[in-house]
């Protein structure tokens, strides 16, 4: 990150819509990344890579900038199109509110089936 | 000789979503010996102290996750042997020719019942370790240069028929139950522990909500102490961390498991004791699952079962 970026960069409320929750996140910063470092819940985090989708978002207002590749895996081009985007993988560029998709699926429950 | 049939865990074919990004975080984060490159782009790496050309491959890809597992056999004669025993139970197989992978020889492949794809092999070049075979010195400038482990250990695989999977490395290729954590029917098992060796685990699976992921690829370091300083390069270089560093109950190995640039998930670790096949299998109440991942902490880590590439 150049100096440039760093005094370019703002600071933007993020809403997590389910829970009302908001937290101030960086424009260089992931959603995920924002949320995390202060210590917010609400988002899953996982591998925080762009590789497991723990952390899926449907992004409902707002505009934010893809920085890392996401796996394709869980991204289609639909999801794109509509903002279903990974948070771990995306910055906001102003004030964004998230619904969350991702979630934290065990194969195994009490039955154990 | 003890170590006969399958020996031990040879190579992960791992997806990463941008090559280079990766292939410099292997080299320089986790200091793994960059050997080779091939036409298909693909990234060759081994651990400092491994012989063979190589334990870790990357291939470029839209998607993270493993393409497959291999495991190194004694001889061409046992390569013969388990490839006859697969299909005899029931198992189809496919020889990959020689040189597919750089500086290996045919490796026969086939898919367990989790939906991972498993290798096995018997020649791969032998290009030392940077030491002498007479005389040599205990270690090499590389086995400082970033975690440095010694070798590549062991993978932990997620899907949905683990019993299926199992039941394949246990009857037809010699593997043996070290440890196991059971649901709360008593029976149902959400994980399991083989071994081919005197390690605590060569291959591990879990049972997960979707076939043919990736849990983890483990790294093996000397010490403690170095699972710690492992910690700290971790923290330098802003590798995302999952848990630890602390003990497993499972294994007793002393661990931390963390992400690559792509999300897969890695481990580093050392410790554990030594496995005979003769060794009554441990088990792990699934409720006794916070202190069996995390002794130290006793805490139930929801991504454990939750996170995969």
């Amino acid at each position: 990150m150049t100096d440039v970026q760093l005094a370019a960069a703002q600071n933007v409320v993020v809403m997590i819509a389910e829970t009302g929750e908001t937290y101030r996140c960086r424009t260089d910063e992931s959603l995920l990344t924002g949320m995390y470092r202060l210590g917010k819940r609400g988002i899953p985090v996982g591998c925080r890579g762009g590789g497991c989708s723990v952390c899926k978002v449907q992004i409902t207002a707002g505009t934010y900038a893809q920085m890392r590749p996401m796996s394709r895996e869980y991204v289609s081009d639909d999801d794109l199109a509509q903002g279903r985007v990974l948070a771990c993988c995306v910055r906001p560029l102003e004030e964004v509110t998230v619904a969350v998709i991702g979630k934290l699926n065990k194969c195994v429950t009490k039955t154990g089936t | 000789m003890g170590v006969t049939g399958v020996m031990r865990p040879g190579h992960a074919q791992i997806r990463v979503l941008n090559l280079e990004e990766d292939a410099k975080f292997y080299r320089e984060v986790m200091g793994l010996v960059e050997t080779g490159r091939d036409a298909q782009g693909r990234v060759y790496f081994k651990a400092w102290d491994e012989r063979d050309h190589n334990s870790l491959i990357l291939r470029q890809a839209d998607k993270a996750g493993i393409d497959f597992f291999g495991f190194k056999v004694d001889s061409a004669a046992t390569l013969s042997k388990l490839e006859a025993d697969l299909n005899t139970y029931g198992v189809k197989t496919e020889r990959m020719p020689a040189g597919e992978l750089l500086a290996t020889g045919e490796r026969v492949r086939f898919e367990v019942p989790t939906g991972h794809v498993i290798e096995l092999y018997a020649d791969k070049k032998d290009v030392g370790n940077g030491l002498p075979y007479s005389n040599p010195a205990p270690w090499c400038p590389q086995a400082e240069k970033g975690i440095a482990p010694t070798r590549m250990d062991h993978a932990l695989l997620g899907g949905g028929d683990l019993d299926g999977a199992r039941d394949i490395f246990i009857n037809v290729l010699g593997f043996y139950l070290t440890e196991e954590v059971v649901a709360e029917d008593g029976k149902t098992q959400i994980a399991v522990w083989l071994s081919c060796s005197n390690k605590t685990h060569d291959i591990a699976f879990v049972r997960a909500p979707e076939n043919g992921k990736l849990h983890h690829v483990s790294y093996w370091i000397e010490t403690w102490e170095r699972v710690l300083r492992a910690a700290d390069i971790m923290s330098m270089n802003n590798v995302p961390v999952d848990i630890g560093p602390t003990r497993h109950g499972i294994t007793r190995g002393a661990t931390i498991y963390a992400f690559d640039r792509s999300g897969n998930r890695f481990e580093t670790f050392s410790g554990g004791y030594i496995s005979y096949p003769d060794m009554h299998k441990l088990t792990w109440p699934v409720e006794h699952l916070p202190e069996g991942l995390d002794y130290a902490q006793r805490k139930l880590h929801e991504t454990f079962l939750t996170v995969f590439s």
